[in-house]
């Protein structure tokens, strides 16, 4: 049985002007020990899916889905007490912004070891230990010192790595990482990621990756789902994805950024046309229609999934025809 | 730290100094003293006797220094009309207005910052609603006004606490409760505001995360930070009450600091209004410094900065 299961998850918030869809009908399995991607633009409803799975959306977003459990347990009819004691422990999660994310008011120590003592019922001397620990672990230099320093002392690399060993204090079997590297530097971003790839394994834990950089997505995840409009449109293995491409969008996706040794150079990089629909009120259809080259009248039809391969498959009605015709 | 708390001390400082000129000078200019001493049956040849006498023929800047220097060593002249030195007078009113000034500060510090922490967590809610219109209703009350209104319902008509005097602890409840409600509430909306704010931080949605309680996520983590400011408007609000307290301590009859200088501006008094000017603006300036420091330590990037 997967450590995550999710099906149809369906997160809306009301607005001024309507219901927003922000995630329609989403579906999918995260096993013991591995690394799902979750890809899209800003606002393909990536984070709020996240989010949705920890039960920290905001108060204004409603949730619904036919299943959502963890390790067996059904998290949607958990109470918030008991969703209290996974949260942290049995799932953690690593956000987007280092430099807002950690209490500027405490210690790096004192955060740290917040994270473990209220979950066991561990001294302050065993907390602080584990905390050295796993500063050592995530690479910071001087692990003691640091448990002294206040947020602002670090720069937003090192807040990050905090972050990240913050997540690590219970050993989690899940580990939610919502953008890790988006706000840090190119040559610090792939040194997180490493290090987030190679303490998975380490940990044996499972991992969700929520990232708009396909280049991410290639080094570090078995499974890849890509999200569009609030809907997944695309999902597999990660190697099948990246080699057949099947839904108009990822592979839009994946002409828009340069590939070494494949695109030559002065080869035009692709760009995707139009922008990303309104999501309120109800929405038929493929959400993808307007900005595709394939759209055809069946589009605004209801959507299916049609399987590419194993375990990979495509919300495109006109992939089989395509297919057909290649 | 040190050099924080010195960069304070000395604006902290200047402040005093600055209002001791200004204090001095707007007295000085607002008529001739040697005419208000020497009353209006006086003759010229008197009044000018009386300028002689209380040096008040030099110029006004050696007055000021002369002022000054005594006034560092807390002497401060005598009082024209009182009977007595005007150090002596302070020191007899001053534990009046500052117990009042102290119990009315916690009294809305205890009600203010809760009912602002509720109306945040509650934001939108008919609790939110409720607290606010408190507060604008609280505003619209003139502290004079509230403090009859208390009067005639507890002393009058309910006959349950005295009306006027300060001899017994039951004597500062009304009043506390008339100049504390001043400062409610700007106190519960900047804490309200404050939490609101805090409470979308990315390190709230962090400390949720981490499995913590409500109760923790609350107080340790947003309360902390939204605190900061109200320190400050908590300093501001009882340099105010000191000043409100002139009219309270008028009102029930309490022989205050308030009530010293509401005598010596109706009497001319200038040594005691001068003397309680710059006292009342000392322990302001005072507050001040000391919402600085306290900040510092609340806020470690101010602290480590």
């Amino acid at each position: 049985m997967a450590l995550l299961e999710v099906q149809d998850l369906v997160i809306d918030i009301p607005t001024a002007s309507g219901l927003l869809h922000a995630v329609s009908e989403v579906s999918f399995s995260v096993d013991r020990g591995e690394t799902l991607a979750i890809v899209g633009e800003s606002g393909s409803g990536k984070s709020l899916t996240s989010l949705a799975i920890m039960d920290l959306l905001p108060r204004v977003a409603k949730r619904r889905a036919a299943t959502l459990t963890f390790d067996g347990t059904d998290l949607l009819s958990m109470r918030e007490p008991e969703m209290r004691k996974l949260r942290g422990s049995r799932m953690a999660m690593i956000f987007q912004e280092p430099m807002t994310s950690l209490n500027p008011a405490y210690t790096i120590g004192n955060q740290l070891m917040e994270a473990l003592r209220c979950h066991e019922d561990v001294g302050a001397e065993k907390a602080r230990a584990r905390a050295v620990e796993l500063l050592e672990r995530v690479g910071i230099a001087g692990a003691e010192r640091r448990l002294l320093q206040y947020p602002h002392q670090l720069s937003g690399g090192l807040r990050q790595r905090v972050m990240i060993a913050m997540a690590l204090m219970c050993k989690p079997d899940l580990i939610i990482a919502d953008e890790p590297t988006t706000a840090l530097d190119v040559t610090i971003q792939a040194q997180i990621l490493r290090l987030l790839h190679d303490l998975k394994k380490e940990f044996g834990m499972a991992m969700i990756l929520v990232t708009h950089d396909l280049g991410v997505v290639a080094r570090v995840a078995d499974k890849v789902a890509v999200m569009y409009a609030g809907a997944i449109v695309e999902r597999g293995p990660a190697r099948a994805v990246f080699k057949a491409p099947s839904h108009p969008y990822t592979r839009g996706l994946l002409n828009c950024i340069p590939v070494p040794g494949r695109t030559a150079p002065g080869t035009p990089l692709g760009a995707i046309r139009g922008q990303l629909p309104n999501l309120i009120g109800r929405l038929e259809g493929c959400a993808f229609r307007d900005r595709c080259d394939f759209a055809a009248p069946e589009c605004s039809g209801p959507m299916r999934y049609v399987p590419v391969d194993a375990g990979h498959d495509v919300r495109c009605i006109r992939a089989e025809a395509r297919k057909a015709v290649a | 730290m040190l050099h924080y708390t010195l960069q304070r001390l000395v604006v902290a400082i200047s402040v005093a100094i600055t209002v001791s000129i200004v204090a001095f000078f707007l007295l000085h200019l607002s008529g001739d003293i040697a005419i208000s001493i020497a009353g209006p049956e006086a003759t010229p040849a008197q009044v000018e006797a009386i300028r002689q006498q209380f040096g008040l023929d030099r110029p006004l800047v050696v007055q000021y220094l002369e002022w000054l220097w005594k006034a560092v060593r807390f002497d401060f002249g005598d009082s024209f009309y009182f009977r007595s030195s005007v150090v002596s007078l302070i020191a007899s009113r001053i534990p009046v207005t500052l117990t009042l000034g102290a119990i009315s500060l916690c009294l809305s510090l205890l009600i203010a910052v809760p009912l602002g922490v509720l109306a945040a967590v509650y934001n939108g809610t008919i609790i939110d609603r409720l607290a606010l219109s408190f507060s604008v209703i609280g505003q619209a009350i003139p502290t004079f006004c509230l403090g009859l209104g208390l009067i005639i319902l507890f002393s009058v008509t309910l006959r349950w606490l005295p009306v006027s005097g300060a001899s017994t602890w039951k004597h500062y409840i009304l009043p506390s409760i008339a100049l504390g409600w001043y400062a409610v509430p700007a106190v519960m909306r900047l804490s309200r505001n404050g939490m609101l704010e805090v409470l979308s931080a990315d390190y709230i949605r962090t400390a949720r995360a981490k499995g913590l309680s409500p109760g923790v996520v609350i107080f340790k983590h947003a309360l902390r930070n939204a605190i900061i400011p109200v320190v400050a408007l908590a300093a501001v609000q009882f340099g105010f009450m000191l000043g409100g307290s002139i009219v309270i301590e008028a009102v029930f009859s309490m022989h205050g600091l308030g009530y010293l200088a509401w005598e010596a501006i109706a009497r001319n008094d200038f040594p005691v209004v001068q003397a309680v000017v710059l006292i009342l603006a000392t322990i302001y300036v005072g507050l001040t410094f000391l919402a600085d420091i306290l900040n510092a330590f609340l806020d470690p990037r101010i602290r480590l900065a």
